[in-house]
């Protein structure tokens, strides 16, 4: 009843092509980081506006970024958007649909983040004659970033493991992308998931290490 | 010169200020003494406009707080307040604190600001903590350095409220010193206190607040030594 017998030569050999995908991974995480996090800055800006149509969109977007499948996100991004007749490249929807995933979190991170900050942080900014633009900028912001970086860690890990859904929408040139061609043509299924396993988990356990570094070397109060 | 006239406040059906006219010179020292809750704070945050008021009118220096197209921000830059509770910025240093308005407001230079910085933290003693963060300092120097905060901005009007009232008795005087030498340059101060022996020494006027109405306002003899209305000799009584 078990006779898959274990070949590693093979999956071996490819691992240096296993190991650009990785790059493209890391590269597709952090480019939907950036985005997802000037994002989120906006959407918690439209939420603070007072303004309830800004509200309302940022509210609906984060309801819909939390609330359903990642999956489900990025396949609006590639055929969702294609019945409008905007055709996304697999590389494009796979980084739009992250992105707007991050955001959603993000933002909700953030939000739970401002409700640390003292009001009395705002009333002392806005005393000392600060617009209320200088205060988020240079008194909430910067408080805010720094309550939400351990949950802003964990969905950077978050979307390195995302890129994986790449795959559903024809994506070939990530690690997910990669090592499902490979096991396509060889069928050695196990020794290249086992190998694409191993190097998510140094990838975010790197990107953990990293941030927590950042973390130290930025966080001296 | 701060005009306050008929001024009415409430938070939803809690009328908080009922009518408060006070007119405080330049050069004038006014301290508010009360019980809790009779609006002493609140009247403090309608002055520089950090609250609407329902009606009345505040004017300083000529200029209509609350109205319309009035700028805030620019009226502010020239009434420092420091409030009862600490308010340090956490992620900026002793000095970062103290020069970041003069920067981003007066629109000064980073020498001119830090230079300004520097003196009004060495005159509140606190030349030693420039690049400490806030939460090293301790509730004192915290708010000796919100002091030299809101002085950097050179204001015409210094707005405190209670500012010894989070400290413990030893740091209590430290901050007081602050305030007596700040008197004594002739700045233009109202001071929400609970130190009755402070309010005797330094002010020109004390105003007492009970339930939201200005009960007696007098020099500070006539008003701890000969109190005209019952109110106010209750709360002496209670408060000695
Ligand atoms: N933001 C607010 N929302 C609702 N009610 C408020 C608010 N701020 C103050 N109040 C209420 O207004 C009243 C006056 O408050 P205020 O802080 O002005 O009193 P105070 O004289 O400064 O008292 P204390 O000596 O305790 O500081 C109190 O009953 C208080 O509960
Ligand atoms: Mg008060």
């Amino acid at each position: 009843m078990f006779n898959y017998s274990f070949r590693w030569n093979q999956a071996l050999a490819a691992l240096p092509q296993m190991l650009d995908g990785a790059r493209v991974t890391l590269g597709i995480a952090l480019q939907s980081m950036a985005i997802g996090l000037v994002l989120a800055v906006v959407l918690t800006l439209c939420r603070r506006s007072g303004n309830w149509f800004a509200a309302a969109i940022a509210t609906g977007w984060v309801e819909i970024a939390r609330n359903t499948p990642g999956l489900f996100q990025i396949y609006m991004a590639h055929f969702g958007l294609g019945a409008f007749g905007i055709h996304l490249s697999p590389f494009t929807a796979l980084l739009s649909g992250i992105a707007f995933n991050n955001a959603g979190y993000l933002a909700e991170n953030f939000r739970g983040a401002l409700t640390a900050i003292p009001e009395t942080q705002t009333r002392a900014a806005r005393s000392l004659g600060l617009s209320g633009g200088q205060t988020f900028q240079l008194i909430v912001l910067p408080q805010m970033l720094r309550i939400a970086f351990l949950p802003t860690t964990n969905q950077m890990v978050w979307a390195i493991l995302m890129t994986s859904l790449g795959v559903t929408v024809g994506m070939n040139a990530d690690l997910a992308g990669v090592t499902q061609e490979l096991n396509a043509r060889s069928f050695r299924t196990f020794e290249f998931f086992a190998i694409a396993a191993v190097i998510y988990y140094l990838i975010t356990k790197a990107v953990t290490l990293a941030a927590r570094l950042v973390a130290w070397r930025l966080f001296i109060y | 010169m701060i005009e306050i006239q008929n001024v009415r406040k409430s938070f939803g059906s809690l009328e908080v200020l009922k009518g408060i006219d006070l007119t405080v010179h330049k050069g004038e020292v006014v301290t508010i003494i009360g019980g809790s809750g009779s609006g002493k704070s609140t009247l403090l945050t309608c002055i520089n406009g950090l609250e609407p008021i329902a009606s009345g009118r505040i004017v300083v220096d000529g200029i209509d707080v609350h109205g319309k197209g009035t700028n805030l921000d620019a009226l502010r830059s020239k009434i420092g307040i420091v409030f009862q509770q600490w308010n340090a910025f956490p992620h900026y240093t002793g000095l970062e604190n103290v020069m970041l308005a003069p920067r981003k407001v007066l629109g000064l230079t980073r020498q001119a600001a830090e230079e300004i910085a520097l003196k009004h933290l060495t005159a509140v003693g606190l030349a030693d903590k420039l690049t400490v963060y806030p939460t090293r300092l301790s509730g004192g120097q915290q708010q000796r350095m919100a002091i030299a905060r809101a002085l950097a901005m050179s204001p015409e009007y210094m707005l405190f409220d209670e500012v010894t009232s989070a400290l413990d008795p030893m740091l209590v005087g430290e901050v007081l010193d602050t305030l007596r030498m700040l008197a004594s340059q002739g700045m233009t101060m109202i001071c929400v206190t609970h130190e009755m022996k402070f309010a005797r020494e330094v002010s020109d006027r004390v105003a007492f607040f009970h339930r939201g109405v200005m009960a007696e306002i007098a020099p500070p003899d006539a008003l701890f030594g000969a109190p005209r209305e019952p109110e106010t000799r209750a709360f002496l009584a209670a408060t000695h």
